[in-house]
């Protein structure tokens, strides 16, 4: 049993906006699912299966009612910013099952308009709260132990960033579009060492949706056809405390699983949608997917090796989660509108891979430094 | 700042009260599993290694060394230091460092744990040993 080749991303769509204190959260969820809908060519009766997580306001029941849908299969995997990865692989077995023949899967917040509500306690929570892990000092731990094991310096991490503003200055929609520097970045404000404040992503308001289909449907709209070939998923926590190593995230697990299903290897990538909260994010990640040895990522970002038309690997050519968008503190989903982009021959002129027709889009949510959830997802174009 | 950071209070729970009773008599209690023999932290009745349900209470030395940290700059109640520390018993757990240079922390370095008030049962934190 495989989801492989069966299912195929139809539509999708970035909300434009990075800051929306005039619109709802539902709103944005409702703008995102009508512009998927409409880049797929299909109406919104055709949405047979839904797929939301924690950033949909009230869960599965108040959003099914407000979008007015009528559907026949439904999930809420929450796995924090990897959700929407883990929800195009859900979304293709429950395809492959024959539980719903069009899924839609959206994502919609305003963390810059205003504060987010807490996540709900774990068993953890007496053990771990009054400790103010932070997304910077939790993914700061992780960096600090990397360097210590690894050698791996700030300009190195530096190189994430310079890779992501080259590609940012072409995305009209970006929030930041500034081309920068390594000596910028290390020269920018030390947030929670030993990230800076440039290692760090955007906040912002915005939203993403995917529709998620049959082959056959697929092959019956107008769009290039764009289809998941592998699935990963897998969790990582300190779990007890045993053999704790903050230096290899979850991907080390979901990735090869995906790698497998596809039948392809790191070497055949073309494009990477690699999720970019912060540099070190990156640099783990594409140790931990096989793109180089564990250890080794410092000196395979350095050089503008991620830098469309430059490098070897071609990453995050919408400029990514650290200076375009990263809608509700969550970046699976446009990981996978990016690649989905490069797939069909959309992306920006100056970032476009030529002939791009192997991608990968991998993302980690809750904490790196904590606890974590990852989910790599392998596409081809057909 | 430091001196006037106020620490939730733990919520506890039937699982874990042992524990905070024992912080309140200045007991750093950790978990350990009779049936696989390994420890682990934060406790649990159930091993999360084996899923033996002989778990015992043990009391840990305190001596920990900081696996890893990180300097928050800034915050509401002025900056502090997150950390992973190692436990001489083995289990990494996290924590602040508190009480001591926060500059001139390595990974490596050895801590003691140190408890500190709240409105319920103290927290436990590690300082420089």
């Amino acid at each position: 049993m495989t989801i492989k080749g069966k299912a195929y991303i139809a539509g999708i769509y970035e909300h434009p906006t990075r800051h929306a204190p005039d619109k709802s959260t539902a709103q944005l969820h409702a703008e995102v699912a009508k512009g998927a809908i409409e880049d797929a060519g299909l109406t919104k009766a055709d949405i047979d299966g839904y797929f939301c997580a924690g950033d949909a306001p009230g869960g599965l029941w108040p959003m099914v009612d407000y979008l007015g849908l009528k559907v026949r299969h439904v999930d809420s995997t929450e796995t924090g910013g990897c959700s929407y990865l883990i929800h195009l692989g859900h979304a293709a077995e429950a395809i492959a099952a024959g539980k719903c023949s069009i899924a839609l899967v959206t994502l919609a917040g305003k963390p810059r308009t205003g504060p987010m509500p807490p996540r709900a306690a774990g068993a953890e929570a007496d053990f771990e709260v009054a400790y103010g892990a932070t997304t910077h000092n939790a993914y700061g731990m992780c960096a600090m132990r990397h360097m210590h094991d690894y050698g791996t310096t700030s300009e190195q991490l530096a190189w994430i960033k310079v890779a992501a503003s080259h590609h940012a200055q072409h995305n009209p929609h970006a929030m930041l579009r500034d081309v920068v520097t390594v000596e910028d970045v290390i020269n920018s404000p030390m947030i929670s060492d030993p990230l800076h404040r440039m290692d760090c992503c955007v906040v912002t308001d915005g939203g993403g949706a995917m529709i998620v289909t049959t082959p056959e449907i697929a092959k019956s709209l107008k769009k290039p056809l764009v289809r998941l070939i592998g699935h990963g998923e897998a969790m990582k926590g300190p779990r007890g405390g045993k053999d704790l190593d903050l230096t290899y995230s979850a991907g080390v697990w979901s990735g090869p699983r995906a790698f497998e299903e596809a039948g392809v290897t790191p070497k055949d990538i073309k494009y990477a949608s690699i999720y970019d909260s912060f540099t070190i994010t990156v640099l783990m990640q594409l140790e931990d997917l096989g793109f180089c040895k564990k250890g080794e990522g410092g000196k395979f970002v350095s050089d503008g090796n991620l830098i469309s038309g430059v490098g070897k690997l071609p990453f995050n050519t919408d400029g990514g989660g650290l200076c375009s968008n990263h809608p509700v503190n969550r970046g699976g989903m446009t990981k996978i509108l990016e690649a989905v982009r490069q797939l069909r021959g959309e992306a920006h002129p100056k970032v476009q891979v030529p002939n791009c027709d192997l991608a990968i889009a991998h993302g980690t949510g809750g904490l790196l430094g904590v606890r974590h959830a990852a989910s790599t997802c392998i596409l081809e174009r057909v | 700042m430091a001196e006037t950071k106020k620490y939730p209070a733990p919520v506890t729970n039937p699982e874990t009260v042992e524990f905070w009773e024992a912080a309140k008599a200045g007991k750093f209690m950790i978990k350990r599993c009779t049936a696989c023999g390994e420890a682990h932290y934060f406790p649990r009745s159930i091993c999360p290694f084996c899923f033996s349900d002989k778990t015992v209470w043990e009391e840990s030395s305190g001596e920990a060394t900081i696996y890893t940290y990180s300097l928050m700059r800034k915050s509401p109640t002025g900056p502090y230091a997150i950390a992973y520390v190692t436990l001489k018993e083995g289990p990494s757990l996290q924590t602040n460092i508190v009480d001591c240079d926060l500059t001139s922390l390595k990974i490596g370095q050895k801590v003691k744990v140190v408890f500190k008030p709240t409105d319920g049962a103290p927290l436990p934190f590690f300082t420089a040993a």
